[in-house]
């Protein structure tokens, strides 16, 4: 890693010890500017929790919140369920990367892996964004379209930021509303992001507020974004009404192989708020994420959810219907390759009188790819004529590719209306030799009908976003004919 | 001899590891003719069909199949289609998801150089001529490619992708099977409005009815893996009114 940063002087924190005591005085400040590149010691120690707040400059409660959240991690220990974990060694691992904006975290362009590079042409990502997904470069072409859109969102009151900023600029909201949809005693990786989060987005929609143009965390998108262990607290505000993208269908290129976020939504009564991702990211990558959302009367959460890249990922998007008649969505989609591994589902309790649910999942695996669906419905005493419905689909495109299903259902109350339903099919030669006498590819008519399996979820999307998955999909099945 | 023609010469195939269905078959359609061929169940007509098309299911064992003067036996599927090949299915598959707008685009930019593919305009507008030929409704070419279509339906789209990929030479495998006989009427005058001198079709049909609506230049009959008669179109009519046993007899079948 240090040789990527040959040019560049390193601003390696002083000994923490003598820092104690110390008053964070404006002399260390000459650090914090731009050229310079702030790097943790490896592995998760206390140590580097303290010097991530430090660095920050955060108020003493986000210190004690960083640190306590490390204790609860030491306890804990990892999950001893789902997919297998043992090569992933924190001790190697940078917890915190502090990026120089020119710079990004991943040193120079060169360092980028050629398929990375390639991929990004194929797709045709400009130049800029290239620079930014792939960590060594944050400029956007963007800008002007952002700062437009930003005054408007700051006309109607709307706080879009990233989230160090947001606690800076925001401390009382924030406080009020961060950890309390996840906490970090949630779960191991939960507690690991809290003890070093860095980056993420921070999202209030005002009372009635209904935002027309998704919030895109693109527009925010610089390299603590794409960052290892982002951040986000949604909150939709009474009655308003808003759609936040997050993550982009071109592969996250990053040096270090370690992403675990924390994505806390809060609906308010009558809101109605989506968040859709789509991530790609590359596939030295462990993906761990903790996304829940929180719905209160009447309201309604959307989640669609994209894994692509990566070697492992788990996420499974939870949504608590606390509020009666609240309404929750998830819709999925998971592609594996060769040697990936795509644990990921969802997560829906029905708490409240009258709560509906929804489930899609579909699951792609391919060549010695493995995608699991692991999904929960669990409905409490009390939630009177709940309704729940999933569907999870998976398609097998090699002899060697392989797809599970876990579904646990959990039902307390006796008006519940709970279905699933799951299909497991392979690629059907008839319908290959069909579009290749229509003059497809053998690759290209494989792509297609893989499209057409992730239609009903695709056609949610953006436009933008549906285009490039397609592109995407149409790279991952090049040269997939053996 | 002219090169504008599909030429099959002593062609035999059989499935995969199996039995020789196709025992030398020799057809030639001449580029702007359109020939029947007629012969009882399991006389090898949809074999024919399939081996034509490249069906990966199917070893071809002897002969061979001329495009134009040039073989296309060691051609994918793809590669005869874009060589101006067509087979409209007997069983058109589904393929959920699949638009036939999207469908239809990319299977027309498939036969395109890179760089080169045909105009949104231009691309509706073909495809909507096509889909009023076969009086249908605009809102077709948004449905799902044979997702949830009657028999009809499939057969019509078939005929609606003839349309559109103007091939050189189709072969029709039984398309009016499962048609009652305004879809027989309709899918007629589709394959009829393809004529002309750059088009050849093989029509394969059980019934002299269809015919009555494509009128063929001359009727090839095929019997236990072989064509054994070749005639005008009068042919059809004497099968149709002896039944196959008359053909049998006449070439000791």
């Amino acid at each position: 890693m240090s040789d990527l940063h040959s040019d560049t002087t390193q601003a390696v924190h002083p000994d923490a010890a003598k820092l104690e005591g110390m008053e964070h005085t404006k002399q260390y400040e000459f650090k914090l500017k731009e050229e310079y590149f702030f790097k943790s010691d490896r592995g998760l120690t206390k140590r580097v929790v303290e010097q991530i707040s430090y660095m920050k400059n955060e108020p003493e409660w986000m210190l004690k919140f960083r640190l306590r959240a490390f204790e609860i991690a030491e306890k804990k220990g990892r999950p001893k369920w789902g997919p297998d974990l043992s090569d992933l060694n924190f001790d190697d691992i940078f917890f915190y990367v502090r990026p120089n904006e020119k710079q990004g975290t991943a040193g120079s362009w060169d360092d980028i892996p050629e398929d990375v590079r390639k991929t990004y042409q194929r797709l045709g990502v400009p130049e800029a964004e290239q620079r930014a997904l792939a960590g060594v470069g944050a400029q956007f072409e963007s800008e002007m379209v952002y700062h437009k859109l930003k005054a408007e969102w700051e006309k109607l009151g709307v706080i879009f930021l990233d989230t160090d900023t947001g606690l800076k600029e925001h401390p009382e909201l924030f406080k009020e509303h961060f950890a309390t949809v996840i906490p970090p005693e949630d779960n191991y990786f939960a507690a690991v992001n809290s003890a070093v989060w860095s980056g993420g987005s921070f999202v209030y929609v005002p009372e009635g507020v209904h935002v027309e143009v998704p919030l895109q965390a693109y527009f925010l998108l610089n390299a603590e974004n794409i960052g290892q262990f982002e951040r986000t607290l949604i909150i939709g505000a009474p009655g308003s009404k808003f759609h936040y993208i997050e993550g982009c269908t071109a592969p996250a290129y990053t040096s270090n192989s370690f992403h675990s976020g924390v994505i806390e939504i809060i609906c308010q009564e009558r809101s109605s708020v989506r968040y859709s991702t789509i991530q790609n990211w590359s596939h030295n990558v462990y993906n761990l994420v903790t996304q829940r959302a929180m719905v209160h009367e009447r309201a309604s959460m959307g989640w669609l959810d994209g894994n692509l890249g990566s070697k492992v990922t788990m996420k499974y998007p939870s949504t608590y219907l606390v509020g009666e008649g609240a309404h929750g969505e998830v819709l999925s989609i998971a592609f594996a390759t060769d040697g990936q591994h795509q644990d990921a589902g969802a997560k829906v309790i029905h708490v409240a009188p009258n709560t509906t649910s929804s489930v899609v999942s579909k699951s792609i695996s391919k060549g010695t790819g493995r995608s699991s669906y692991r999904g929960l419905v669990q409905v409490h005493e009390g939630a009177t004529n709940a309704r729940s419905n999933v569907e999870c689909d998976a398609l097998l495109l090699d002899e060697n590719a392989r797809t599970d299903t876990f579904p646990y259902i959990e039902i307390n109350e006796k008006t519940a209306h709970v279905g699933h339903e799951a299909t497991v099919s392979k690629l059907d030669d008839e319908q290959i030799f069909y579009l290749m006498t229509r003059g497809l590819a053998e690759d290209a008519a494989m792509a297609l009908i893989v499209r057409g399996f992730l239609d009903p979820v695709a056609k949610e999307l953006p436009l933008e976003y549906a285009v490039e998955l397609n592109r995407l999909i149409e790279l991952e099945m090049e040269g997939s004919v053996g | 001899m002219s090169d504008k023609q599909l030429e099959i010469r002593g062609l035999r195939a059989r499935i995969v590891g199996g039995e020789e269905i196709l025992k030398g078959v020799d057809l030639v359609v001449p580029r702007g003719e359109v020939h029947a061929l007629m012969g009882p169940n399991g006389s090898g007509k949809s074999t024919l069909a399939k081996v034509i098309a490249g069906d990966p299911q199917y070893e071809v064992t002897g002969g061979d199949i001329i495009l134009e003067g040039q073989s296309i036996l060691e051609m994918e599927p793809d590669e005869r289609a874009r060589e101006g090949l067509y087979l409209a299915f007997q069983y058109p598959v589904e393929v959920p998801g699949v638009s036939i707008a999207n469908f239809l685009r990319l299977a027309l930019n498939a036969r395109r150089e890179e760089g080169d593919e045909i105009g949104v305009m231009e691309f509706y507008k073909k495809l909507q001529r096509a889909v009023k030929e076969l009086n249908w409704d605009d809102s077709i070419i948004e449905r799902n490619l044979h997702e949830g279509f009657s028999g009809g339906e499939k057969k019509r789209s078939e005929i609606l992708q003839l349309l559109v990929l103007e091939p050189r030479y189709a072969i029709l495998d039984e398309t009016d099977s499962g048609l009652d006989v305004d879809a027989l009427k309709v899918v007629s005058q589709g394959v009829n409005a393809a004529r002309g001198p750059n088009f050849g079709a093989l029509v394969i049909t059980h019934y002299q009815r269809l015919l009555n609506h494509i009128v063929p230049d001359r009727v090839h009959v095929m019997v236990g893996g072989r064509v054994v008669r070749d005639g005008p179109k009068e042919l059809a009519m004497e099968l149709d009114q002896k039944g196959y046993e008359w053909i049998r007899e006449a070439v000791g079948a």
